[in-house]
């Protein structure tokens, strides 16, 4: 019998019993019984010699018959018809045994019920092993050896498939409960992964999803976030290889976002959330190790930023003045969406005396045009993170996003010649043709107001954008699906 | 023993020879490529200069964006055309 056959089952009763269960214990006295009665075979899963006294006794020790029939409670009693489950009952209840034996005044002595222990077979820290061994495994990844002196850790980074800090070896038991987090096939083609353009399976992300510290349930979100940064829209091509620092910025929406736990407010941008760590570290992964996108080799950023380790969070909702963010995108509100943004790294924005919305767009437009320099104008895009001590300005007001980002836009327009190349003694700026328009810092839609961070704080903060539009990278966003 | 699975695309990188280099420019097409970096021109028509002051043929390129791979016809277009090629990087 091969491993994934499933083990026959003997006609009659069955029961499957371990030791190290005070219920199973109770019982012996009603399968010594029933063994005497009736067609009886008793499963034990941790002890040959459990439970005493029962002759047609098996040891499961390698558990096959608990997990191919999906044992999850022990005891459980099974009416076995030829060859075929027809009931079953857990744990013990003399009623229940009763109608499924058909044998009246089982167990006299022992009370009406007691609740079963949990199988073996499903113990947390064997079943994945289980799953493998009989579940047949469908990856196809190269099996790595680490010879047994070799520290895993250390190997891991030899090989360079580590953004730097410590990844989760990818054990083949690991990848094929990280692919439990999708319905997705594990052979199917996710996306092109630039820099060297290379196909990428779900498997494949799954690899790389563990190795940056994901649950599998996070598997959709970093899917998604893949599909979205290697669109051609977005370009991360481009965005690996530019000497500036920017990398995607994943902004996670929906109610998914609430039910994986990310986080969306206090310290919403910074560390500690392990959905909003490990999500962004996973596509960043998956760019390093089959995109072959690393840092001195395509990747040439000057600086870089800490947000290039993997930078991603949910957006506040649920006391948002605003609908989604992802509504920009045609997304209905409550929609499962990742949107992707070319940003670099946070800075804060200091405004604790304003109190009206106008008074705060006005500190907003005075920060944002300095993003790359005050004189390089609607070539780049930016987040503005909005908390919630600002956002009740804008709620008790009622101003909508859109006339938010209106008004700064408003607030940003100068003159063209206080801008071109040379105004002010500086060089740097945007061409002379353009010395007689008033020009505003951002393109339309180039602004983006996302509400998120903690409860306390009169402060919102900026994420400067890439070079936008055909020359660089648009935002893009993406549905997640299951 | 711990085994684990290869994060990588497993592709072994197809191994290209560079082509041969010209023991002298004489007689051949020398192609410029703009990548449309500012001030990349102002390099290039330079050479282009001093190329053709040595009676050397000249074919200019550009790249629409430098923040892309050149398109695949571009650089087949460059490939039929010319036997050597300078690429300009500026800023």
């Amino acid at each position: 019998m091969s491993l994934n056959e499933s083990p026959t089952l003997p006609e009659g009763l069955v029961a499957v019993v371990k030791k190290d269960c005070p219920t199973c214990e109770l019982i012996i006295p009603v399968l010594i019984g029933l063994e005497k009665e009736t067609q009886l075979t008793v499963f034990t899963q941790d002890d040959p010699d459990f439970p005493p006294g029962i002759n047609d006794r098996q040891f499961d020790e390698e558990l096959a018959f608990s997990w191919h029939h999906n044992i999850e409670t022990v005891p459980t009693l099974l009416a076995v018809e030829e060859g075929k489950e027809v009931s079953r009952t857990v744990g013990w209840s003399r009623s229940n045994w009763e109608s499924l034996t058909k044998i009246p005044g089982l167990g006299r002595d022992l009370p009406d019920q007691r609740p079963g222990c949990g199988s073996l077979s499903v113990d947390p820290s064997i079943s994945p092993d289980l799953e493998l061994r009989f579940g047949g495994s469908s990856i196809t990844a190269r099996r790595v050896e680490f010879a047994a002196l070799e520290d895993t850790h250390e190997a891991l980074f030899d090989r360079g498939w580590t953004d730097g800090l410590p990844v989760v070896p990818p054990s083949e038991a690991r990848v094929a409960a990280m692919l439990k987090g999708t319905t997705r096939s594990p052979e199917e083609v996710v996306a092109s992964i630039p820099p060297d353009l290379a196909p990428c399976t779900v498997e494949k992300v799954a690899i790389n999803a563990v190795m940056a510290g994901c649950r599998p349930e996070y598997l959709p979100v970093v899917l998604a976030g893949v599909e979205a940064v290697c669109t051609q829209t977005f370009n991360m091509h481009g965005l690996l290889a530019t000497t500036m620092p920017h990398a995607p910025v994943l902004i996670v929406n929906g109610p998914i976002a609430e039910q994986i736990g990310m986080n969306s407010g206090n310290n919403v941008l910074g560390q500690g959330n392990r959905a909003n760590s490990t999500i962004g570290r996973a596509v960043q992964l998956v760019i390093r190790n089959v995109g072959g996108g690393r840092p001195g080799e395509v990747d040439r950023a000057a600086f870089g930023s800490p947000g290039k380790v993997g930078f991603c969070f949910a957006e506040r909702e649920n006391d948002s003045p605003w609908p989604p963010i992802s509504t920009m995108y045609g997304f209905p509100a409550g929609t499962n969406t990742v949107l992707a943004f070319p940003g670099e790294a946070p800075r804060n924005l200091v405004d604790q005396l304003s109190r009206d919305p106008d008074s705060l767009a006005r500190t907003y437009a005075a920060n944002l045009i300095s993003i790359q320099h005050p004189k390089l104008v609607l070539g780049f895009d930016a987040i503005l993170a909005v908390a919630p001590d600002h956002s009740r300005v804008f709620r008790e007001s009622g101003w909508s996003r859109e006339q938010l980002a209106e008004r700064i836009n408003e607030l940003t327009v100068r003159p063209g010649h206080e801008l071109v190349r040379g105004a002010g003694n500086i060089p740097e700026g945007i061409p002379e043709g353009m010395k007689d328009s008033d020009l505003p810092k951002f393109r339309e839609s180039g602004l983006h107001i996302v509400h998120c961070g903690g409860a306390a704080g009169l402060f919102s903060a900026i994420i400067g954008g890439w070079v936008n539009g055909e020359m660089g990278s648009d935002p893009v966003c993406v549905e997640i699906t299951p | 023993m711990t085994k684990v699975l290869d994060p990588t695309n497993e592709a072994t990188p197809a191994d290209i020879p560079r082509a041969a280099r010209p023991e002298t420019l004489d007689g051949l097409t020398v192609g410029l490529l703009d990548i449309s970096k500012p001030r990349g021109d102002r390099f290039l028509d330079r050479i282009e200069e001093r190329l053709v002051e040595r009676g050397l043929r000249v074919e200019r390129f550009r790249k629409p964006t430098f923040t892309k791979p050149a398109p695949v016809d571009l650089r087949h277009e460059i490939a039929t055309k010319c036997d050597v090629v300078i690429e300009a990087l500026a800023d």
